[in-house]
């Protein structure tokens, strides 16, 4: 249609590569690039990936790679995604600066299986930390095999030449000189990084390290950068789906004969999919209401209020992890213990767009466009549900509106689509309503953390018991200097442990985490305030990490932290973690009306180390990004439930934060040029739970267990606290 | 069902024969082919779907295409003039407004209606008119900013 849509990337010079799901030998793979100079390089660490590229036929030693074109451009494909984490921007710096070419003349190209090679997804904050370094380093052996290059042309040695812009010119005279185009133009020069090209140090960076506009920002504010649910094909249909009314029921009976005689109604029922379709979106949900299904729901048997006991039992023996010393020792060692209970409810994603996918069957190939963070492996299970082989699929993502976790393997809509493209001949759109988004999302599940801690005479831990249930030990592991410790978890966040969820569960931003730096971090501050020490203090007191130091101090310069033992009544407080080898550090101010019980965060300091920072302002962006979302799963975010039954619905009972929740933010980054960049999306979030608790705490003297803070709880919390000192 | 509706579609004439029931949200979407204007929640919460009649800032997710007949649409394809970016648009890019980019059509016509009233909006007005357009990546503060900058230079 309008063809000034853009979708993610510039489209790429050369034809696509069948590559997306043959059993490609690497000769064979060379073959089906286009001309240029190519590098190929690996972005995902071996091991993880090794197993999965065997068993998939791909090239075992790269999963992406790069182009010098003959025009000169710059083109990286990857099968990672763009979903507003600005890797489009943060990866073209990082290529522009090592090929010293401009950040304009390079091209992405993402998500595409037929264009790019093999990728298992884009998740846990592993962009900049994976992928940059092996671009980097790709970039940097291109321009060594292109000054090489112009040596031999230019008659020169290497070394008297320099490179600016893409032109590589003698440094002594500037008018002997060759372009990067010149140099590729009828070539067919592939490398594989080996890993040892050597990137550009700190001080001669030109691109990475400076605030630089986002390459897909001006695709964004005109409306014109193309979502899954954008793309139009001539005859499609749009489909809306019969749900359940509850996870766990079994449809008895449906019948369609009203709704198949709606005008221009398509109705597909199909190994337990009901599908309604028309060529106008809002037909389709009429007729859908024409359906009539008959259900069979079973009795809940748990809610959002009975999960946690559910939880307990459900867990099983669990599995020891993380151990030092020995727990005996440290209760005996101890001259105060410390028992704490920490619940947290199911969270939903709730990305702006909803699960999004347009199919279509052509030519014997099925071709989808879908919102989702893991392109490849959706392809492989489209391929299964419509009975093609998978090179016969392809996926192509166009720009993600949002993931946090929620687009990870979560592929009904796709699927969906597929099958009713096959089923109708035509390319059919699926695009969830946002009553079908909280019931189909895969939830961060519910969790319980518990914590038996000990302090000795002089201050310090001794024993460390936790027990987590249902979250994982992500961010749980300690670095606070206790001497007996033990991590035991049960249950994963993630599907795969039976029975202890109604529904699917999936990561979301910094899976887990969350809940154990608020169980971690409000146990400390618990230990801080009995022993009448300040929370900052008690910290360092007990931390001889230096990079975890660095963060608290960075933060309590920048805060104007003053010393004094919680409750204070001033309201302030304080929580650290580590994510994604990411060191965060928050102080954080709150008021509460105590009539409403309603808690507001009216500042928060952020101190964050990340090794090298590449892009300041993008890092500073997902800072505050984190913290703002933060508040959510720590103020109202809670999905209600009742069984298999979600009674969360819409935005208007899943408070999500608005205008009015924004606090002050500072960020401060601590410069840290020896480690190589660390994770930037997901840290930030990490301790805000604990960090608002804290802070309550130091202001009430009211300690909260659960999360979300609710004004109810929050009221609750004081009433039982006036009712305790009367 | 079929009816014949004219209005001004981003200074624009548009005559449709269409069921006037319908919103004008899908219709822009669909028919007239203006994918800027998002859907993401159907039922007012969010705002993704905000588009301009004549100076309100409107749901188009709620409106009947039937409302909006001989009055004058705009949407977020419409702001950019003779290749130029609208100074919320350029705002928003500058300051880093967006991430992911799905509410970001819904709260630049949303300021764009604010700015339209109240060329000088303080920063209380800002927050409030802006309250009801929700964005899950959480670019409030740089969006705020954006529309600052853009009043500011207007
Ligand atoms: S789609 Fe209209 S307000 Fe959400
Ligand atoms: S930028 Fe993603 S929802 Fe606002």
């Amino acid at each position: 249609m309008s063809d000034e849509r853009v979708p993610i990337a510039a489209p790429p010079a050369a034809a696509p590569l069948p590559s997306g799901g043959r059993a490609l030998r690497r000769r064979d793979f060379i073959k089906l690039l286009g001309g240029g100079i190519i590098v190929l390089f690996n972005v995902d660490l071996l091991d993880l990936a090794a197993q999965e590229v065997r068993t998939n036929g791909y090239p075992a030693d790269f999963n992406a790679y790069l182009r010098i074109g003959n025009n000169g451009r710059v083109t990286v494909y990857s099968g990672k995604i763009e979903m507003g984490q600005g890797v489009v921007t943060s990866l073209a710096q990082m290529a522009a600066d090592e090929l010293d070419v401009s950040v304009e003349s390079i091209d992405m190209v993402m998500g595409d299986t037929d264009l790019c090679p093999f990728d298992r997804g884009t998740y846990g904050s592993m962009s900049t930390r994976f992928f940059g370094p092996a671009l980097r380093a790709a970039a940097a052996e291109a321009r060594a095999v292109l000054v090489a290059l112009a040596a031999e042309q230019l008659k020169r040695p290497k070394e008297a030449l320099a490179v600016e812009a893409g032109v590589v010119f003698v440094a002594s005279d500037p008018k002997v000189r060759v372009t990067y185009g010149q140099l590729a133009q009828g070539q067919k020069l592939v490398r594989t990084l080996d890993g040892k090209a050597v990137a550009k140090p700190l001080s001669r960076f030109k691109v990475m390290g400076k605030p630089h506009r986002r390459l897909d920002a001006r695709a964004k504010v005109t409306g014109k950068a193309l979502y899954a649910g954008d793309v139009r094909l001539p005859g499609m249909l749009y489909a809306r789906l019969l749900r359940p009314p509850a996870h766990g029921a079994t449809l008895k009976g449906v019948d369609t004969s009203a709704a198949a005689k709606a005008p221009g109604v398509v109705v597909v029922s199909q190994d337990g999919m009901v599908a309604v379709l028309h060529a106008d979106p809002e037909a389709a949900e009429s007729a859908l209401r024409l359906v009539k299904a008959d259900w069979e729901v079973p009795p809940p048997a748990f809610d959002d209020e009975t999960v946690f006991a559910h939880l307990l039992e459900a867990g099983g023996e669990g599995e020891e992890g993380e151990k030092r010393g020995d727990l005996a020792a440290g209760e005996k060692a101890a001259s105060s213990l410390f028992d704490g209970t920490y619940e947290d409810g199911y969270g939903a994603h709730a990305a702006m767009e909803t699960h999004t996918a347009l199919a279509h069957l052509a030519n014997g190939k099925m071709t989808v466009w879908s919102s989702t963070q893991t392109p490849f492996p959706d392809q492989q299970a489209i391929a299964a549900a419509v009975g093609l082989p998978k090179e016969q699929v392809r996926v192509v993502t166009p720009f993600v509106g949002g993931g946090f976790g929620g687009k990870s393997g979560a592929r009904h809509q796709a699927l969906e689509a597929a099958r009713l493209a096959k089923a109708t001949g035509r390319p059919v759109q699926v695009c969830f309503t946002r009553e079908e988004e909280f019931f189909l999302d895969t939830f961060r599940p519910a969790a319980v953390v518990k914590i038996r801690s000990g302090v000795d005479g002089s201050g310090k831990i001794c024993l460390w018991d936790y027990h987590v249930w249902a979250a994982g030990s992500r961010s749980a592991e300690q670095f606070y200097d206790v001497p007996n410790s033990v991590i035991r978890t049960y249950g994963r966040w993630g599907g795969g442990t039976p029975k202890m969820h109604l529904f699917a569960t999936g990561p979301w931003r910094a899976p887990g985490a969350n809940v154990n730096v608020f169980a971690r971090e409000s146990q400390v501050d618990v230990m801080a305030a009995k022993l009448k020490a300040d929370p900052l203090e008690f910290r360092l007191a007990n931390t001889s990490d230096k990079r975890m130091r660095s963060v608290l101090e960075a933060a309590a310069k920048r805060f104007g932290w003053k010393k004094a033992a919680a409750p204070s009544g001033r309201g302030v407080g304080v929580a650290c973690g580590i994510d994604a080898g990411t060191y965060v550090a928050l102080m954080a101010e709150v008021k509460v009306d105590a009539a409403t019980g309603k808690l507001r965060v009216t500042r928060i300091v952020c101190a964050q180390e990340m090794g090298i920072v590449i892009n300041p302002d993008g890092a500073t962006m997902q800072m505050e990004g984190c913290l703002m979302m933060g508040l959510g799963y720590t103020l109202s975010e809670e999905v209600r439930f009742q069984g298999g039954k979600i009674l969360t619905r819409n935005f208007d009972t899943y408070e999500i934060p608005r205008f009015s929740a924004m606090p002050a933010v500072e960020t401060v980054l601590v410069k840290n040029d020896e480690l190589s960049p660390q994770g930037g999306g997901e840290p930030a979030i990490v301790p805000v739970g604990a960090v608002v608790a804290n802070a309550l705490f130091d202001l009430t003297g009211a300690r909260l267990h659960r999360m979300p803070f609710t004004p109810a709880r929050v009221r609750e919390a004081l009433a039982a606290l006036r009712k305790a000192s009367s | 069902m079929g009816e014949s509706i004219s209005f001004r579609l981003n200074g624009k004439p548009v005559q449709l024969d269409v069921d006037g029931d319908r919103t004008l949200l899908w219709v822009l979407r669909t028919d007239l082919g203006l994918t800027g204007t998002k859907y993401g929640c159907g039922e007012s919460y969010c705002g993704a779907c905000t588009v301009v009649v004549g100076k309100e800032a409107v749901r188009s997710c709620q409106l009947p295409v039937r409302a909006v007949r001989g009055k004058d649409v705009t949407t977020i394809e419409g702001l950019e003039r003779d290749g130029r970016l609208h100074p919320l648009q350029e705002a928003f890019a500058d300051a880093g407004g967006l991430q992911c980019g799905f509410c970001t059509p819904g709260m630049i016509m949303a300021a764009y209606a604010l700015l339209l009233k109240t060329p000088k909006p303080s920063r209380d007005q800002i927050l409030a008119r802006m309250e009801g357009n929700l964005c899950r990546c959480a670019a409030h503060h740089r969006i705020v900013t954006a529309i600052e900058q853009a009043s500011a230079k207007a």
